[in-house]
């Protein structure tokens, strides 16, 4: 069985579509005699999200990690890695190819199952509110998961934090920018200070109940409309 | 009493008996509040509904039958209370492949099947490479009813799964030869200049069963009240979708922010069936492109399922007799029934039909009086009869 594992593992390495690195073939680790080094494959395809998912499972232990960013040929870059485990966001469209890997089709294949179906109801849980799919091959045992998972799913919190944040960042920034377009206007109208068409945006906001970028946007779009 | 419901979909135009529920007030008048929540993918909204997030959900009809062969691991069982829709899925190709196609002769008729397919083989690279946006889909089944009937080995195409909204990407860049995928998709592809639309699903099999209104085993038996109101809404919403005068709206409604990201006039296309098939302009009227209520079709017929079954079977190497029964089980017509009846809906007499048998519309006995069925042909005439799976 191993033997042949290995011979299919050269055949991989030399082929036409060989993979740029060379990996080492899973039983050499087996013969070894001790733990297999568990070989995790994470698909994304933003590079400081990806750095930031690799740090965590680094430090939670020894693992063989590879990160996938192409989205063209993906069912094919993670069949060729034989991965023990993929990771990759829930909210990502190409889910949906990586349940082809889930049809073991050749003899030698390891079927693939979706993490969901193997484990206890609070590490999925966890996982599904982190936002993070786990794919999993059969019969790896659910400690030597766990520990992936957890740190997998401290990173994707961290990730969607930092995504809210950006996108606050964002909002406040285009507010601003709004704000200051309208008191430009107010100035060059009414010849006001910059102060006091900042102060009378603001009477203006608290008179009507809404907020002052609400208003400054709603000048804008006036002033737009009469040119 | 309100009752608040969660519903999951895919942003796709076969979404529309949902979103329009939704939108359009039939939920209400049932006093349901819905709530709709978009899914990424198939694998996310099948764990969406698996895990309780939402009630109730849009889903690929052989998904709940390849859950309940044991062919897509799922920790719940699904079962299918209505058919959301027939067909309204496209088969497309490359802009290099519809080139040869037409310099070969062919003329793009949009809707036999059997010259598509020899005009196909005959210009195609092999292996064809075909994008489908998941592994058990009635885009697959099609593809391969197709192909196999117009004797191409399956060795000589290979199918692959590619998210829909990467699809007309997939086909410029020269990843895919050809297509299936359910509208707007095929549309977008067409109008990037990606690729040329050859067929329409329903010219392989004139009422394909494509999208299901699944719930998880044993929720609606246990909510036989919300389910039923569920039920009501999501059927009234496409008799209003089944009314042409209605279909300008409707493409408004699918498109409003938070749902289908296209323009309104490419869903339009999709609901009139007045298709749009090359970059060139060149249109062609598909009547049935996409069916979300004439001839009951709604009704989850037994013989549907089976015929999802057997054809998964064959595939994966199952029995089919055994997959014919297990999928059967999975198409609700009872609950379908149950609910509907109330609504004045028309229902048939039977549960099972010979499935390809109606080369035309034709009258068969219903509940009450008589219902008119849609055409069902296959393109090669033949007919599957649900209590001999196996011919």
């Amino acid at each position: 069985m191993c033997q042949r594992d290995g011979l299919s593992g050269n055949r991989g390495i030399s082929g036409p579509n060989a993979p740029p690195t060379l990996f080492i073939p899973r039983h050499l680790s087996f013969a070894s005699g001790m733990t297999k080094r568990l070989s995790i494959i994470v698909v994304e395809k933003d590079r400081t999200r990806a750095l930031l998912i690799v740090d965590g499972l680094r430090d939670a232990g020894d693992f063989d990690v590879m990160v996938i960013a192409e989205e063209t040929g993906l069912a094919r870059r993670i069949a060729q890695r034989n991965p023990d485990l993929v990771l990759i966001d829930a909210g990502n469209p190409s889910r949906d190819v990586l349940e082809e890997l889930t049809l073991a089709t050749a003899p030698m294949d390891r079927p693939v199952a979706m993490f969901v179906d193997q484990s206890d109801g609070a590490l999925t849980r966890a996982a599904i509110e982190a936002g993070v799919s786990a794919y999993v091959v059969d019969g790896l045992r659910a400690d030597r998961i766990k520990p992936i998972l957890d740190a997998a799913i401290a990173r994707f919190h961290m990730l969607q934090k930092m995504r809210i944040e950006l996108a606050e960042t964002r909002r406040a920034l285009e507010e601003r920018k709004v704000i200051d377009r309208a008191k430009g206007i107010l100035m060059r109208a009414r010849g006001l200070s910059e102060a006091d068409a900042y102060a009378l945006l603001r009477k203006t906001a608290m008179d009507q109940g809404r907020k002052l970028a609400e208003v400054a946007q709603a000048l804008v779009i006036t002033v737009d409309l009469l040119k | 009493m309100t009752a608040d419901l969660r519903l999951g979909y895919v942003p796709l135009v076969d979404a529309a008996p949902l979103i329009v529920a939704d939108a359009l007030g039939f939920a209400e008048e049932e006093g349901l509040r819905l709530s709709l929540h978009a899914a990424p993918s198939w694998a996310g909204l099948r764990d969406m509904l698996a895990l309780g997030q939402v009630d109730a959900a849009q889903m690929l009809a052989p998904i709940p039958v390849a859950i309940a062969l044991g062919l897509v691991r799922s920790p719940v069982r699904f079962e299918a209370l209505s058919l959301l829709n027939l067909n309204g899925n496209v088969i497309g190709v490359s802009q290099d492949l519809a080139r040869r196609m037409r310099d070969a002769g062919y003329g793009f008729d949009f809707s036999d099947a059997a010259s598509a397919g020899r005009a196909l083989v005959a210009a195609a690279p092999e292996p064809l490479r075909i994008g489908v946006p998941f592994a058990f889909s009635m885009h697959v089944e099609l593809l391969r009813y197709w192909l196999d009937a117009c004797g191409v080995a399956p060795g000589r195409y290979d199918i692959r799964t590619i998210p829909p909204p990467l699809m007309a990407e997939a086909l410029a860049a020269g990843e895919i030869d050809a297509f299936c995928v359910g509208e707007p998709w095929g549309s977008v592809a067409v109008d990037i200049g990606a690729g040329t639309l050859v067929l329409p699903g329903a010219a392989i099999w004139a009422a394909a069963p494509e999208k299901v209104l699944a719930a998880r085993m044993g929720w609606a038996a246990a909510e036989p009240d919300l389910a039923g109101r569920l039920l009501r809404a999501v059927w009234r919403a496409g008799r209003w979708l089944g009314q042409g005068g209605n279909h300008m709206m409707a493409s408004e409604v699918l498109t409003a922010p938070g749902r289908l990201a296209v323009p309104p006039d490419l869903v339009e296309r999709a609901l009139t069936g007045r298709m749009v098939i090359s970059a060139q302009g060149d249109e062609r009227h598909t009547p049935g492109l996409i069916e979300f209520f004439a001839g009951a079709a709604t009704f989850p017929w037994r013989s549907q399922a089976a015929w999802i079954g057997t054809r998964l079977a064959r595939q994966h190497g199952l029995d089919a007799d055994a997959a014919a029964i297990a999928a059967s089980a999975v198409f609700r017509s009872d609950l379908h029934r149950q609910h509907l009846r109330a609504a004045g809906a028309d229902l048939p007499g039977a549960s099972d039909k010979l499935e390809g048998a109606l080369a035309a519309p034709m009258a068969v006995a219903a509940e009450r009086g008589q219902l008119i069925l849609n055409a069902d042909r296959f393109f090669d005439a033949a007919i599957f009869d649900p209590r001999q799976p196996i011919r």
